[in-house]
């Protein structure tokens, strides 16, 4: 409840998002629970399905014109895909997507993924709120 | 044909119905049990309510049952210890399967394991029988699961990441170096490409010269569940279904002791369903691989006894255990009234049970000891045949040597100090647990009725039924958590700022790099032509649906045909398979 206050407070355009899973991982209890906070939370949400390669997710972002990229993994290839989907967006002239992670990321992988512009990388555990402000947070900022 | 069956799943819940509201045989009993319930409600209960609240309102498993304050024989008016319960061994089975349970033999202790190499997995698994381990469970990596070799670019990252690679019979070869597979019995977690990995290990068995007659194991091979929870398909279900049917057809007549399907509600359950859910979807599934068989042209008496189950323990201590006791009553009564089948050996519900890695908490993570342990406990009291249980470091990654030991430590200790394996369901006949075993078969056959309405199981998922389901459940339990409402010890209650890091098992990208390099010379000194002929005859075999795939998945795995290529003639064939929408 306290999430739909501070969607309110933020811009008057909403948030479009693309929550993505690049790679081969059938995971998705995170990813479609995340979908539905975020809608409930205000946001346009598109999701990438299963399986799309980091190719196809950075063609969906670019097509669906997002403003963020919610990647999430938890089959440990985090370290290999989320770059890649970082690199990509920025060959593409998209570099001003924002790009946010979760799933199982070991905290020596966090710092090492901020580099790229992924931030967030949520462990398990962690509240909807705590994300939603965070993404909603790096989206006022971008607009500012 | 469709209006019969759909009549069954009424009929029978009809009469559950029924029979949770009778009303007992002796009333004059049950009235002074009335009569004694309403004095302590009046001069007890009351008085000590208005100076001392209940914490809550009320209380609910987390299948929404509310649960009551005290059961008494009232809330079971009706139960018929012959009818409902009967004895270990015999009909309806709710009190287990074999007649000794663990009096006889304790569960098996099947440690669920395997990452890296083939080299590495193999250690751990010799690591594992020398501690005291009674059967194998392999964990297969992303890229196996999914049906791709090492070196595809699909795989680039992933390989042994989450369990170990296997791209072809060499790797299968190194997995069970020097392990006697005569002896042992293996399961592995494989559903798309278990043909293929039967295959493999049969290969494998042939050359320890053991015969195919004697290997004893169990593939998952459970694709329903796959398109309902743990999303590692490749074609359409049909196409992995009518495999299926090639798969059970040729271990009836060559691997009698091979347990072809492990229908599984363990991912149904940690993709966010709760008990109920698990229960209802899992037997659902099952029923469905009976008509699969029973359209393939088998008697179900005959291969019923291979099909076995693999359900979830999580917290809710006693929901666990009614869904274990609900489950095997529910499977005996549907396959002899619905079914027809009077060999009671092919009424059992064997099942194997995992520890619920959902509940581990990435938070203070040491605690997840305790958690494992309460789920254990309440798998063997439910009647597991065998159980894995989760190491506490799993919610941060594969686990470590150290961590592994204290689950499977954690069994032995249950097994040989507690006592609760000395007698059979120590607690059936406790008014709440037999109460709740009535109320979750109850919810399951009104899940059966709607599967069935939806046009049965298959037509439920290609109509995203069951998944929303499912996510609908997590988002409520999500939601849960955070109004408080659930607690989560060291989530979002007793939470403390700081974790101090826990050594992890890393998998670095130097196992990637080996499993190419193998690859390679794979595909240097094989027969290429004669790769070639085999991948086209199981090209042929995909293409005509009366032929048996399996004879050519064997013959193609012996001439070193890959795991990826040998995947990739079916997707030449059948196609991919795209999930429908779920939001």
């Amino acid at each position: 409840m306290a999430a739909k206050s501070i969607s309110k407070r933020t811009e008057q355009k909403k948030i479009r998002i693309l929550v993505a899973k690049p790679g081969l991982d059938g995971h998705d209890r995170g990813a479609l629970v995340l979908c539905r906070a975020f809608r409930d939370a205000g946001m346009e949400v598109i999701y990438s399905g299963l399986l799309p390669t980091p190719e196809q997710v950075v063609r969906m972002a670019i097509d669906e014109d997002v403003d963020v990229v919610a990647l999430s993994l938890l089959n440990g290839a985090h370290m290999t895909a989320f770059p890649r989907v970082a690199e990509l967006l920025k060959e593409k002239g998209a570099g001003d997507i924002i790009i946010v992670g979760g799933g199982i990321i070991p905290p020596e992988d966090r710092k090492k993924l901020e580099k790229f512009g992924i931030t967030g990388n949520f462990g398990p555990g962690t509240s909807l709120k705590e994300i939603i402000e965070h993404i909603e947070s790096r989206v006022r900022k971008e607009r500012r | 044909m469709l209006e019969t069956q759909r009549s069954y799943w009424r009929v029978r819940l009809s009469e559950i119905g029924a029979r949770n509201k009778a009303r007992a045989v002796d009333q004059k009993a049950m009235k002074r049990l009335k009569e004694n319930y309403r004095k302590w409600e009046e001069q007890i209960l009351e008085p000590w309510l208005k100076s001392s609240p209940e914490l809550d309102k009320d209380f609910q498993t987390p299948s929404n049952i509310k649960v009551g304050r005290v059961y008494t024989p009232l809330d079971i008016e009706n139960f018929d210890p012959v009818r409902d319960a009967g004895l270990p061994g015999s009909f309806p089975y709710t009190r287990g399967v074999y007649p000794t349970m663990y009096r006889g033999k304790p569960w098996t202790m099947r440690m669920f394991s395997g990452f890296g190499t083939p080299e590495d997995t193999n250690k751990r698994l010799k690591y594992l029988i020398n501690h005291g381990e009674t059967g194998l469970s392999i964990a297969f990596d992303m890229p196996t699961l999914y049906g791709y070799d090492a070196d595809s670019e699909r795989a680039e990252g992933e390989v042994g990441k989450c369990g170990c690679n296997i791209s072809s019979l060499k790797d299968m070869d190194i997995l069970l170096n020097a392990v006697p597979l005569g002896d042992v019995s293996t399961s592995m977690t494989i559903n798309a490409p278990a043909a293929i990995l039967t295959a493999m290990y049969a290969a494998v068995g042939e050359r320890q010269g053991v015969p195919l007659k004697k290997l004893r194991g169990t593939v998952q091979a459970d694709m329903l569940k796959e398109y309902i929870a743990q999303k590692e398909w490749v074609y359409p279900p049909e196409a992995h279904m009518r495999i299926i049917r090639d798969m059970m057809l040729f271990c009836t007549k060559q691997m009698p002791q091979w347990n072809y399907v492990s229908v599984s509600g363990y991912h149904i359950r940690e993709a966010g369903a709760d008990a109920v859910q698990e229960l209802a979807f899992t037997l659902a599934d099952g029923f469905a691989y009976i008509d699969l068989g029973i359209e393939a042209g088998f008697k179900v008496e005959e291969f019923a006894p291979r099909i076995s189950f693999f359900f979830n323990c999580c917290m809710n201590f006693f929901e666990e255990i009614a869904k274990f006791r609900a489950a095997r009553r529910i499977w005996a009564t549907v396959l002899k009234e619905k079914y027809g089948v009077t060999n009671p050996r092919a009424l059992l519900l064997r099942f194997h049970t995992q520890t619920s890695g959902a509940s581990l908490t990435w938070q203070q993570p040491t605690n997840n000891v305790v958690r494992t342990a309460i789920e254990a406990l309440a798998a063997v009291l439910g009647g597991t045949q065998s159980l894995h249980t989760n190491s506490y470091d799993e919610a941060w990654a594969l686990p470590t040597e150290e961590a592994v030991t204290i689950a499977l430590r954690t069994q032995q200790i249950i097994a040989e100090e507690t006592g609760v394996a000395d007698t059979i369901d120590p607690l059936g006949g406790s008014y709440y647990l037999e109460w709740l075993t009535n109320e979750m078969e109850e919810r399951a056959f009104s899940y059966f009725d709607k599967i069935e309405s939806i046009g049965g199981v298959l037509a439920a998922v290609k109509a995203g039924y069951l998944q929303r389901e499912i996510a609908e459940t997590a988002y409520r339990t999500q939601k849960r958590a955070e109004e408080g409402k659930d607690i989560v010890v060291g989530v979002n209650k007793h939470v403390v700022e700081e974790e101090p890091p826990i050594s992890t098992l890393k998998i670095d990208l130097k196992a990637q790099r080996r499993q190419v390099k193998r690859l390679k010379e794979v595909r240097k000194q094989r027969d290429n032509a004669k790769v070639a002929k085999a991948l086209q005859e199981l090209k042929n075999a995909y293409k005509n649906p009366d032929a048996n795939s399996m004879y050519l998945i064997l013959k193609a795995v012996k001439a070193y045909a890959t795991l990826g290529e040998i995947v990739n003639v079916g997707r030449e064939v059948f196609g991919e398979w795209t999930e429908p929408s779920l939001l």
